[in-house]
């Protein structure tokens, strides 16, 4: 996970010199990226380069955000992205302050909008929150002065986690423009998917979206999306792929009868060695987690020598650094 | 924007050659030195300074980066967020003594962030500060070891050091703003 082997040095020793003419990231919240620019996407992920090497030093540590701090609002369970979240911010020396519905005033019926308000009013600068319905994070940034980021709201956007999956692919490939990456899977219950699809195009990243027609929101392809396809294929799908993204199955929204059985989904969709064979020999696998192994995803692929997966949590924790240092920093 | 120009491309290497004998005559031999250059162009010196010792002392002392924008005292009030590159540390500097390359020493607090940054990575022998210019103003009781030119300047002053890897061009000028009207 260091970025300290001698050919990344050599590159960053002989840079001629820093792109200085990215300006800064203009705006205070983080709702999704389909307002982000090209640009803004390209500052994001060289800052998370110096972070990623913060990450990698025996003291994880900077003091670039003291006297700062944030508080994680979840109302839907997480791992990964609120410890990634408190873990960013602990890095750069700010405050992390959890709190989540069960044990707050939400149980006794306080509204999203005046919980927002009183953790503004303790002193927070920054809000990460995940809700279960699509766009509570920006009904609250309309309410507060404070910065939020979207940790993840319904099924419609995740943000940082599209520009982790970015910096994972531009690392290993060097570059997203041109990269043909699949996503398989449950398409219309997945805000990744979204945030990926915006994240990625803007990139000039071809998208193939795999997947039973049930699974497949409309509107996702051409003509608002040109470089996005469908191919609902598996084996065809992945050839000549250079990055393949199976989606968790979500079997908590299963219950609409959008799939005949989950038998026969692994049967056509799971991701396993012998289709992953079909796409580009040193492909990458990414799964923006939590996974079902044995569903979308075999252990052997999950865990096998093109999976990135575990790399994606640490971008994750770089990623959200960036954010916080560009929000955050330099503030007002 | 009068300019005026302080050192030319033989002004400059003259004065690194310079700098590089002192460092090897003041650390007795170039055991444990490692070149610190502080981004953006203290990168460029520190690997020229090298290349100057490598020369007549036949010796690859190491060299790294340093980006010094996450411990400045002034990221919170800037304004605007200073654009973060990684930071390369080439060896583990426990015990080492350093040298710190800047363009400019100006006000002292560059120097402040990138000690605290440095001693995030381990606790160094020592921490020496080279600069190509020492332009006085000091806010902070910090000194250079290696100075390539001393410079007196006034504070609407500034002074601008221009080099072939970042600039296209070696030279050091100084610039008078022509705001207020000068002295």
């Amino acid at each position: 996970m260091r970025i300290t082997n001698q050919k990344v040095e050599k590159a960053i020793l002989s840079e001629p010199a820093p792109s200085l003419k990215q300006g800064p990231l203009r705006r205070r919240h983080i709702l999704d990226l389909d307002d982000f620019t090209r640009e803004e996407i390209e500052l994001v992920l060289e800052t998370a380069d110096a972070m990623k090497e913060i990450l990698g030093r025996e003291i994880k540590k900077v003091p670039t955000l003291r006297g700062k701090t944030l508080v994680t609002m979840f109302y839907e369970p997480s791992t990964r992205t609120r410890v990634s979240f408190e873990q960013a911010a602990k890095s750069l020396s700010a405050d992390v302050i959890n709190l989540s519905a069960s044990g707050s005033s939400t149980e006794k019926g306080e509204s999203l909008i005046d919980t927002a308000r009183t953790i503004q009013a303790l002193g927070a600068d920054v809000i990460v929150m995940r809700h279960y319905h699509a766009g509570a994070p920006y009904l609250i940034a309309q309410h507060v002065n404070v910065s939020v980021i979207n940790g993840g709201d319904g099924c419609h956007a995740h943000p940082t986690q599209g520009l982790l999956d970015l910096y994972t692919i531009r690392e290993y490939l060097g570059t997203v423009e041109g990269v043909k990456v699949v996503i398989i899977g449950d398409i219309l219950h997945s805000r990744v998917a979204r945030s990926n699809i915006w994240g990625l195009t803007k990139m000039g990243a071809k998208v193939v979206l795999c997947a039973p027609p049930t699974l497949v929101p409309v509107g996702l392809g051409p003509p608002a999306f040109p470089s996005v396809t469908m191919e609902p294929n598996l084996d065809r799908a992945l050839g000549g792929a250079d990055v393949v993204m199976p989606l968790r199955l979500q079997k908590e929204r299963q219950q609409r009868g959008l799939l005949p059985s989950i038998r026969e989904y692994i049967q056509f969709y799971q991701l396993d060695s012998r289709r992953l064979s079909k796409a580009k020999p040193e492909a990458l696998v990414l799964h923006p987690g939590p996974m079902n192994e044995g569903v979308e995803i075999t252990p052997e692929v999950a865990h096998g020598a093109q999976s990135v997966i575990e790399e994606q949590v640490t971008n994750g924790v770089a990623v959200r650094m960036a954010l916080l240092y560009l929000l955050v920093g330099g503030a007002q | 924007m009068p300019e005026k120009l302080i050192l030319n491309q033989e002004d400059i290497h003259r004065a690194l050659t310079r700098i590089a004998h002192e460092i090897v005559e003041k650390n007795h031999g170039c055991d444990g030195l490692v070149f610190i250059g502080m981004r953006t162009r203290g990168v460029p010196l520190a690997k020229r300074i090298a290349a100057e010792i490598k020369r007549f002392e036949e010796v690859d002392v190491p060299v790294g980066a340093l980006d010094i924008n996450l411990y400045r005292d002034d990221v919170l009030s800037l304004g605007w967020q200073p654009p973060v590159r990684p930071t390369v540390m080439p060896t583990d500097i426990m015990g080492k003594s350093i040298i710190l390359v800047d363009d400019v020493l100006y006000t002292g607090r560059s120097i402040r962030a990138a000690m605290d940054a440095l001693i995030d990575f381990g606790r160094p022998r020592s921490i020496q500060l080279a600069v190509l210019v020492d332009r006085g103003h000091r806010e902070l009781p910090i000194r250079a070891d290696y100075v390539g030119k001393n410079v007196p300047t006034a504070a609407d002053e500034e002074v601008e050091v221009r080099l072939k890897e970042t600039d296209g061009r070696d030279e050091v000028a100084i610039i008078r703003s022509d705001r207020g009207g000068g002295q």
